[in-house]
Order: structure tokens, then C-alpha cells, then sequence
């Protein structure tokens, strides 16, 4: 009882010099408003504290190599020079790559599950594609050494190759291990986040617009039309989420890839990520400059994550402010 | 209703500090902990050892097996009671420990491994034979098919297939790669010039595997592969190992005899602080690529306990503890080598 008069006077004072309205005059209302914004300035305050950890821990390599660092291709440890180019173009290039499988295959989905699948199937269809969401990385990883990888090497790439060896994408000997099949699992796994959330953004559009377009004589394939430019933006935030998840994969990837620091535009080369060279050379990094090297790549890394992720929140609210809320 | 709630809380958190006080007063002088982190290829001798040793004393130890790396990256930073590397410290690290904590680094050879070179060829089979130079040209790129005039001569009894070499080597930092290249600066000076030694280094030619089990499972995947793997896994893998050619031009193939044999055969040039590498041996049963393990402890330990409990294990890890070696995969040390191991315990105040 002692206790709550205490607390009951403070709280009288707090809520004097303040603008709060009548019904928020409760003890419990306050503290709950302060610790979840506790919470919330906790989040904001990690991003800080882990951006200058990364930026500070970086610097030596910053000093040393400047603008090179982005620009040079040479990675020897032994001679301790650090570029990272084809860390940055391996993890671009392969998530490109799985965006261009798996956006159209994304969409065909989203389009089946809203426009044409009866009720019955869409259900189950749309729980099995976001289970595939759920499955480990490393599971994915396995899959691709085991399956994916032998297949490539003895089925698709000869045939990629004779068919098609003029382009520039199918040159060179292949492994089964490359950009191909680290951009094919990449591909599988981020249908899931694509899927559901241009599956959200068609549903949005009001019905009206479907109506509107059946009344004024258009056929099935006209109406879909009008749902896919009438849910582009949103769609493109999906693509820029599936994006932001293909560039920070590890495990699948470095398992798959074939960790070599080569920039070729051969599918059948292997290649290496920023992801992948940190969870390699980390543990093992003794000198110095090495490790500062290693965090500007997480850096780096880190910065074109935000930017990409920001980019994709902004687009999918601002489509949701457009057509009401995204289930 | 509240205020009972509350109270009975209060009372049980209060019992519980109390209790977990009592608990802890009587058992604090009796358990000794020793922190320890490093190297992941011996860990699983060494948690053996530290299983069988806290069973036997009581003595606990709490290894972490971070890397090779990062366990010298904490020794320098004194956060632990020992270190473990498959690669010795250098010079320059040596001196880090001495400015800043004003000690000495003792390196203590406990294991051995070997790393084999792996293939996968099936109308070859088991027993391929390399040369160093061969080896060497191979991971350069200089030598691209199977079937290349350099192999066939050391293969007469062979049919080598008209297929391209896929090479494969570590894609993780690690003393497997460490080894491996050491061995390979040695033999070939053009491998010297445009590689040289290192944890990772800049391969010119492959696909990279993370860890042992990354390297065997493309291995074993891809026909026509070469790949290094530490002796175990090529075993537990069932994976076909090159013969190679050791310093003396004999024939070696791996195994827990040439391995001890290469540690005798470098007896002679073992330097007193034994910081030695011990690939490409004189003499003509060492096999050429194999390497100690070494723990890193400190020659001065502020704790006396600490100090006596570590000197103590590591005496009986370098008697009885050898004798898990072989169970678990790992070349034993050699009579000769214990004994200055032994010598170098003796340092440690």
C-alpha cells in the first residue's frame, strides 16, 4: 500500500506537467509506454552501437586501402592486400540471378493463388509455399551439394552449353558448383517471401477495380492486367524484400558456390559472396589488417542491407497507404 | 490478493539467493577451472582429455574451438589460462605477448596430423602415385588433365582418363591449408613466388570447400576432383589418398607410422622453442605432409593453483593422453619429442 501512494504521487506530478489525456492517467499505462519505448530506442540504439563497432574496427583497413578497397579485385592474405570486388559483384550477381528465376515464377503463383485458384486450393497452396520458408538454410545447402549440383554438372550445363555456348553466361568448364546453382537455390528460397507478399499487396486491390474492368467487357486476362499494374509498386517492395534475403544468405551459398574470388559473367564459374568470406575467413584471420579488412566487408554489407531493406519498406507502405491495409 | 502474491514472491526469490549462496560457499575452492580456446582440429583429442582428466581429478576445463586465429588472438589478449594453434605463433605475435603482458610463450607439441591428397577417379581406383612436382603444378594449373605426360610416368600400371583436373581446396582459413602450403613453398619455388604460405591464401586455380567436410563432399561428388582433407577424414570418408613422393624420393602413403616417422626425421633440426614445421622430412618412411598441433601456454601463471593443475595435466596428456591418439585419428608424438615437451613444462613458474 506504502508502495502505491508513492508511486501514486509521482506519477500525479508526471502527469501534471505533461499533455496526456484523462484516460491515460494510469500508473500501469505509463510504465507500459515506457518500457516499450525502452524497447523500441533499445533496437535503434543495437543498429548504432553494431554500425560504429563495424565502422571503428574498420578504419585501419579504410586508411590503408581508401576507395581501392571497393575497387581492387586482389584478395591475398598472405601479401595482406584486401580488395572486394568480387565479393560485391558475386553477391549482387547471384542475387540478381535468383531474383530473375524466381520473380516471374513468384508472381505466377501470387496471380494463381488470387485470380484463378478456387478456395479450396489456394489454402493449401499458399501454406506450402510459405513452408518453404521454413526449411534451414544449411538443408538447403545439403540439397544443393547432393542433388542440385551433380544434376547441373551432368544434365543442364552440357546442355546450356552446346544449345546456347555462344552467350557469354554459358562459356567455360563447368563443375556443378557456381553461380548457377547458388542463384537456382537462392531462386527457391526467397519464392516464399515474394509469393505471400505479392499474394497480400493483389488482394488489396479493391474488388471494385475488378468489377468495374469485368463490367466494361474485359476478359480474365485483361482484369489480371489491371491487378498487376494496379499492384506494381507493391510488388516491387516484395521483390526488393526478396532481394535484401538473397544478398544476406550464407550457408546454402557458400556451401554451393564454389568460394573462388573471381568476377566472371559465366553461370558455370564459381564465385564467392561477402556473406560467405566472412563466415569462412573470420575464425582463422590473425593479422591485423585481415580482420579490419573482413569488417569493412561487414560494413559494406551492412550498409547495402539497410539501403535495400529501406527502399522495400518504404515502396510496400506506401502502396498500403494507397489501397488499405496489407493482411 | 495482490499483496500476498507480491510477498510470497519476494520470500521465494529471497530463499533462492540464500540457498544458491549456500550451495555455492562449500564447492568454490575445490573446482579449478582452466580456460582454454583455439584450434578445431585437435578438439576432439583434446575434450577426450579434458573429459577423462575432470573425471580423474576433478579439474575442469572449459575449451572453446574457435580457430587457430582466434585462440592466439586471445592468448595475446590474456582472456585465457592456454591457447591452441595448428600453426606456430610468429615472431611478431611473440612480441605482443611480451610488451603487453610481460610474458613468454611456450609452445607445447601434442599431436600430430596429416593432411592427404585426396581424389575421386574411378578408372583409377586406390593407389595413385605424385610427385612434389607434379603436386605443385597440379594446384598452379600448369597441369590440367589427368592424362598428362608428367602423371602417366609415375603411373605406368594406370589408365588415366582424358579428363580435365577439377581442383579443390579450403574455402575457411585453417591449419589443413596452412600445412598443405607450407609444404608446397618448400617444393616448388614457383609456388613460393606467386602463392606462399598462410592460413588462406590466394589459390590460383579450384573450388573452394568450407572445412574438411566441405573439401571430401566435393570430392566425392565430382568425378576427376584432387583435393587436401586431414588423414581422418579421408578414413572416415573412405575417400581414395594419392601416394606421394617424400623428400628421399621414396613412396609414402599417409599413416600414423610415416607421420610419426617424418617427426623423427626432423629431430635433428628441431629448434629449442619447437616452432617447427615438419612437412617434406628427411628421411625415407616420413611422409611429407604432416604437422604438430600445439598447445600455447603461458611461462609465467600469477595462480599457483592454476599453475600446477595445468603443468600436471599436461605431463599426463603427454603420457597416458597419447594413447587415445591413434582411437581418435591423430599420430602420436614420438618418444624423442615427449621428452623435450617434457623439458618445456618444466618451464612454465
Amino acid at each position: 500500500m506504502v508502495l502505491k501512494k508513492l508511486f501514486s504521487k509521482t506519477e500525479e506530478k508526471f502527469f501534471h506537467s505533461n499533455t496526456l489525456q484523462n484516460n491515460e492517467r494510469h500508473l500501469g499505462d505509463y510504465i507500459f509506454h515506457n518500457v516499450t519505448r525502452l524497447f523500441a530506442f533499445f533496437v535503434l540504439g543495437l543498429m548504432l552501437v553494431m554500425f560504429l563497432e563495424l565502422f571503428i574496427e574498420s578504419l585501419p583497413s579504410i586508411n590503408k586501402f581508401g576507395l581501392s578497397f571497393i575497387t581492387s579485385s586482389e584478395w591475398n592474405p598472405v601479401k595482406d592486400k584486401y580488395g572486394a570486388l568480387p565479393f560485391i559483384f558475386g553477391t549482387v550477381y547471384s542475387s540478381i540471378l535468383a531474383l530473375m528465376i524466381a520473380l516471374p515464377l513468384s508472381i505466377g503463383v501470387a496471380v494463381f493463388l488470387t485470380e484463378v485458384a478456387p478456395t479450396w486450393l489456394e489454402q493449401p497452396v499458399s501454406i506450402l509455399v510459405e513452408l518453404l520458408a521454413a526449411i534451414p538454410s544449411i538443408v538447403y545447402g545439403l540439397f544443393g551439394i547432393f542433388v542440385l549440383a551433380p544434376f547441373l554438372k551432368n544434365v543442364v550445363e552440357p546442355f546450356l552449353q552446346t544449345h546456347f555456348g555462344f552467350l557469354p553466361f554459358f562459356k567455360g568448364s563447368f563443375y556443378g558448383f557456381g553461380m548457377l546453382s547458388a542463384a537456382l537455390i537462392l531462386s527457391i528460397m526467397i519464392l516464399p517471401i515474394i509469393t505471400s507478399i505479392s499474394r497480400d499487396v493483389m488482394k488489396a486491390i479493391p474488388d471494385s477495380l475488378r468489377e468495374g474492368a469485368y463490367a466494361l467487357g474485359a476478359t480474365k486476362w485483361e482484369t489480371i492486367k489491371i491487378v498487376l499494374i494496379s499492384s506494381r509498386s507493391g510488388v516491387l517492395g516484395a521483390t526488393l524484400l526478396g532481394f535484401g534475403r538473397a544478398i544476406g544468405e550464407t550457408m546454402a551459398v557458400t556451401m554451393v558456390i564454389g568460394n573462388r574470388p573471381e568476377i566472371s559473367l559465366s553461370l558455370f564459374d564459381a564465385g564467392h559472396t561477402m556473406a560467405s568470406v566472412l563466415a569462412n575467413e573470420f575464425t582463422e584471420a590473425t593479422s591485423s589488417l585481415y580482420v579490419s579488412s573482413l569488417m569493412e566487408i561487414g560494413l559494406l554489407f551492412f550498409l547495402i542491407t539497410i539501403i535495400i531493406n529501406s527502399i522495400a519498406r518504404l515502396i510496400v507502405n506506401n502502396v498500403t497507404k494507397k489501397y488499405g491495409k496489407i493482411a | 490478493m495482490k499483496k500476498t502474491t507480491f510477498f510470497s514472491l519476494f520470500i521465494l526469490i529471497g530463499t533462492m539467493l540464500v540457498l544458491s549462496a549456500c550451495s555455492d560457499k562449500p564447492s568454490k575452492p575445490k573446482t579449478l577451472k582452466l580456460n582454454g580456446a583455439g584450434a578445431t582440429f585437435p578438439y576432439v583429442i583434446y575434450s577426450k582429455w579434458f573429459d577423462v582428466y575432470h573425471k580423474k581429478t576433478g579439474i575442469e576445463f572449459n575449451y572453446q574451438s574457435i580457430g587457430s586465429g582466434g585462440g592466439v588472438r586471445q592468448v595475446i589478449a590474456g582472456t585465457v589460462d592456454f591457447g591452441a594453434s595448428d600453426a606456430p605463433m610468429k615472431d611478431s605475435e611473440l612480441k605482443q605477448v611480451k610488451d603487453k603482458l610481460g610474458k613468454e610463450i611456450i609452445h607445447i607439441p601434442t599431436v600430430m596430423g596429416a593432411v592427404v591428397v585426396a581424389y575421386n577417379l574411378k578408372s583409377v581406383g586406390n593407389g595413385l602415385k605424385l610427385t612434389p612436382g607434379i603436386l605443385s603444378d597440379i594446384y598452379l594449373g600448369k597441369i590440367k588433365k589427368w592424362n598428362n605426360s608428367k602423371i602417366k610416368s609415375v603411373n605406368k600400371d594406370k589408365k588415366l582418363p582424358n579428363e580435365k583436373i577439377t581442383v579443390v581446396h579450403r574455402s575457411d582459413g585453417s591449419g589443413t591449408t596452412n600445412i598443405f602450403t607450407d609444404y608446397l613453398t618448400k617444393v616448388s619455388s614457383n609456388w613460393k613466388e606467386k602463392v606462399g604460405v598462410g592460413k588462406s591464401v590466394d589459390w590460383p586455380v579450384g573450388l573452394g570447400g568450407k572445412g574438411n567436410e566441405g573439401v571430401a563432399g566435393l570430392v566425392k561428388q565430382l568425378d576427376g576432383t584432387i583435393g587436401y582433407v586431414e588423414l581422418a577424414y579421408a578414413v572416415q570418408n573412405k575417400l581414395n589418398y594419392a601416394i606421394l613422393q617424400n623428400k628421399a624420393g621414396y613412396f609414402v602413403k599417409a599413416s600414423f607410422n610415416s607421420v610419426s616417422a617424418a617427426a623423427e626425421g626432423s629431430l635433428a633440426t628441431l629448434p629449442y622453442d619447437l616452432r617447427v614445421s615438419i612437412t617434406n622430412a628427411d628421411g625415407k618412411d616420413s611422409y611429407p605432409i604432416s604437422g604438430f598441433t600445439w598447445l600455447l601456454v603461458y611461462n609465467k601463471m600469477e595462480n599457483k593453483q592454476k599453475k600446477e593443475a595445468l603443468v600436471n595435466f599436461l605431463n599426463w596428456a603427454l603420457t597416458k593422453g597419447e594413447t587415445y591418439a591413434e582411437g581418435l585419428y591423430y599420430a602420436p608424438l614420438p618418444e624423442k619429442v615427449i621428452e623435450l615437451s617434457k623439458k618445456k613444462i618444466a618451464l612454465i613458474k
